[in-house]
């Protein structure tokens, strides 16, 4: 199983401490310390971002591209999606921050919360029109979601809905739009997506659901937020014009905002990896049959609780909930009369012109071959019978079942647990006690032998 | 080294107790992954065994779990010493429950454990004795 992963999380080496943190917080048992520095395993990572979240030392980040590559490009368009304008208090408006990213390097921007609201018509179809018996369906949103789906559930696969996550939707659309009318060829024009997450990178790097991605890279919402607020005492008075998409697009930068778009009672919206890993459980065991949709981002709050945030995922929701209040005001009552009032993007991409099945990927296989897995499953439990079940993490695996599973694959010897190397040294050390007790036949009487007490030398000795 | 043709699983599930609900069912998924059964059967053996685990917590008073996994099938095992049923055609038919008038009007008892349990093994034994207890076999190919 040699495929290649391509992902977005990255460790900084001269930063980590090979301590235990991420190590035991990352939801797929990706991570181990190995010469004393974390190491990910690229068949196991998700892209989730938990670690990043969890280090201490901010030694775990997520890649992202270079501003230097939009020379590459005649034509750049930027994605500006609801956690970017999250980032700043309401007062600043969409228009400020277009006129920002304009100053940044970027010829055009597009809102992606207009592209959403087609995805939500898109999914509250789907749901509408669904005979099928497998319930809830379930978003296509969060790729870490769909990568742990992958991972860990993929009996859930068919109930994924087949639908493009608003980004994909938009850089389709915009990059077509702008190859018409500025007569250049798609390959000239970089679409590029500010993205407060690893996983939206690393779907974008090696997608698991779309044929052919037309973003070309991503920046980091952080690092974008950084250039802007460095820039801000330069912009003058500019102020450019903006298109966005209705209150409707923008709430989905929060928890629960896919769902009202979409105008879906029955569902509910699930957030954090933690909390995705639990419904999804419950799902594969049947225990919500009656339920439509299920909204699973694998960010406690949503998109603008992503790892590559700059705000505070509670302030950057006060300041969506302001500004979504201010686009109310104007808006009509009538939530599908005000998107639809909204979308004005002619010929915009059906996720079915675009969207691939998403494959299985198996993990927890310990071998391809059923019956070397079987034997390898009855010696990695025999290993774990004699493993001290601490999970304390110093053998450099998050647990002793993780260990027992790397000894079995040959990754770890059972002499890394340093509670079984201990037991070794003990009896080791016996050992030689015994031995230095043999008299040689050439040597005279004890008092040749003198040394320490080993009562002193070894607690227990005389027992 | 014998060939390990099956391996085998064994839970005891303790009676009246939530706490521990859905266990054995998760360790028999967590091994089936671990081996490499396909994903679509792993979800059939997964539910079945898990509506069974339920009835053992809520109707016997609790029971065994015990499961035999081979390359191409698994045999699931659930027993009990508990009160036994007393009309087994009956209790396998959809709909049919043992909760009272009240406990359904308020939407207990749909009656779909057993028949759900049916649904998704390839084969499916229930044997049982008024006072001696139940035992249930399924069968699951893939």
């Amino acid at each position: 199983m040699a495929d290649q992963y391509l992902h977005s999380v990255r460790i900084l080496r001269d930063v980590c401490h090979g301590c235990t943190n991420c190590l035991k917080s990352c939801p797929t048992e990706a991570i181990r310390v190995r010469n004393g520095k974390a190491m990910i395993l690229p068949s196991r990572c998700i892209d989730c971002g938990t670690c990043i979240r969890r280090c201490t030392y901010h030694a775990a980040t997520a890649g992202s591209d270079n501003m230097e590559m939009l020379k590459q490009y005649k034509y750049n368009i930027v994605l500006a999606a609801p956690s970017l304008y999250a980032q700043f208090p309401e007062k600043i408006s969409a228009g400020v921050i277009w006129q920002s990213l304009h100053d940044l390097g970027f010829d055009e921007i597009f809102d992606v919360g207009l592209a959403s609201e087609y995805i939500a018509m898109e999914i509250a179809d789907y749901v509408k029109n669904y005979t099928g018996k497998r319930k809830p369906l379930i978003s296509a949103t969060c790729p870490a979601v769909l990568r742990l789906i992958q991972v860990k559930f993929p009996e859930l696969i068919k109930q994924i809905v087949p639908i493009l996550p608003p980004a994909e939707a938009a850089a389709i659309y915009i990059k077509s739009k702008a190859a018409r009318e500025h007569k250049l060829a798609k390959a000239d024009i970089g679409v590029w997506f500010i993205a407060p997450c690893p996983s939206k990178g690393a779907n974008i790097r090696q997608p698991v659901d779309v044929i052919h991605p037309e973003i070309d890279g991503y920046f980091s919402v952080k690092e974008i937020y950084t250039r802007i607020m460095k820039n801000m005492s330069n912009l003058g008075s500019g102020k450019r014009n903006v298109t966005t998409g209705s209150s409707y697009g923008m709430c989905w930068g929060s928890a629960g905002g896919e769902i009202a778009s979409a105008g879906l009672v029955n569902a509910i919206s699930v957030n954090g990896i933690e909390e995705a890993y639990e419904a999804l459980e419950q799902i594969s065991m049947n225990k919500m049959p009656t339920l439509d949709y299920l909204e699973c981002n694998a960010c406690q709050g949503g998109c603008i609780g992503g790892p590559m945030v700059a705000e505070n995922k509670f302030v950057a929701e006060s300041n969506l909930k302001r500004r979504i209040a201010v686009m109310r005001e104007h808006e009509p009552a009538d939530r599908e009369e005000t998107m639809l009032a909204s979308m004005v993007c002619k010929g915009f991409p059906l996720s079915q012109d675009y969207t691939i099945p998403i494959k299985p990927r198996p993990m927890m296989q310990l071998d391809d071959d059923i019956i070397e897995a079987m034997k390898k499953f009855e010696q990695m439990e025999d290993v774990l019978q004699s493993l001290p079940g601490l999970d304390c993490g110093a053998c450099g695996a998050p647990s002793c079942q993780c260990l027992a599973e790397d000894i079995v694959q040959g990754r770890a010897h059972d002499m890394d647990c340093i509670y079984k190397l201990r037991g070794q040294v003990r009896k080791l050390a016996y050992g030689m006690i015994e031995l230095s007790k043999q008299i040689p036949l050439t040597s005279g009487p004890e008092e040749n032998l003198s040394g320490p007490d080993e009562k002193e030398v070894l607690p227990g000795a005389g027992k | 080294m014998t060939e390990a043709k099956s391996v085998k699983m064994n839970f005891e599930v303790p009676g009246q107790n939530f706490d521990r609900a859905g266990e054995a069912s998760a360790k028999l998924k967590k091994m089936l992954q671990h081996i490499g059964i396909p994903a679509a059967a792993i979800r059939r053996i997964a539910i079945g065994t898990y509506e069974g685990e339920i009835n053992l917590i809520i109707h016997a008073g609790g029971g065994k779990v015990e499961a035999e996994i081979f390359p191409d099938h698994t045999v699931v095992v659930i027993s009990d010493t508990g009160p036994g049923i007393a009309d087994v055609k009956q209790a396998m038919q959809e709909g049919w429950s043992t909760a009272s008038e009240e406990a359904r009007a308020m939407g207990f008892g749909a009656g779909m454990g057993l028949p759900n349990m049916m649904n998704c093994s390839d084969k499916f034994d229930i044997h049982s004795h008024l006072g001696e207890g139940t035992t249930i076999t399924m069968n699951f190919d893939y």
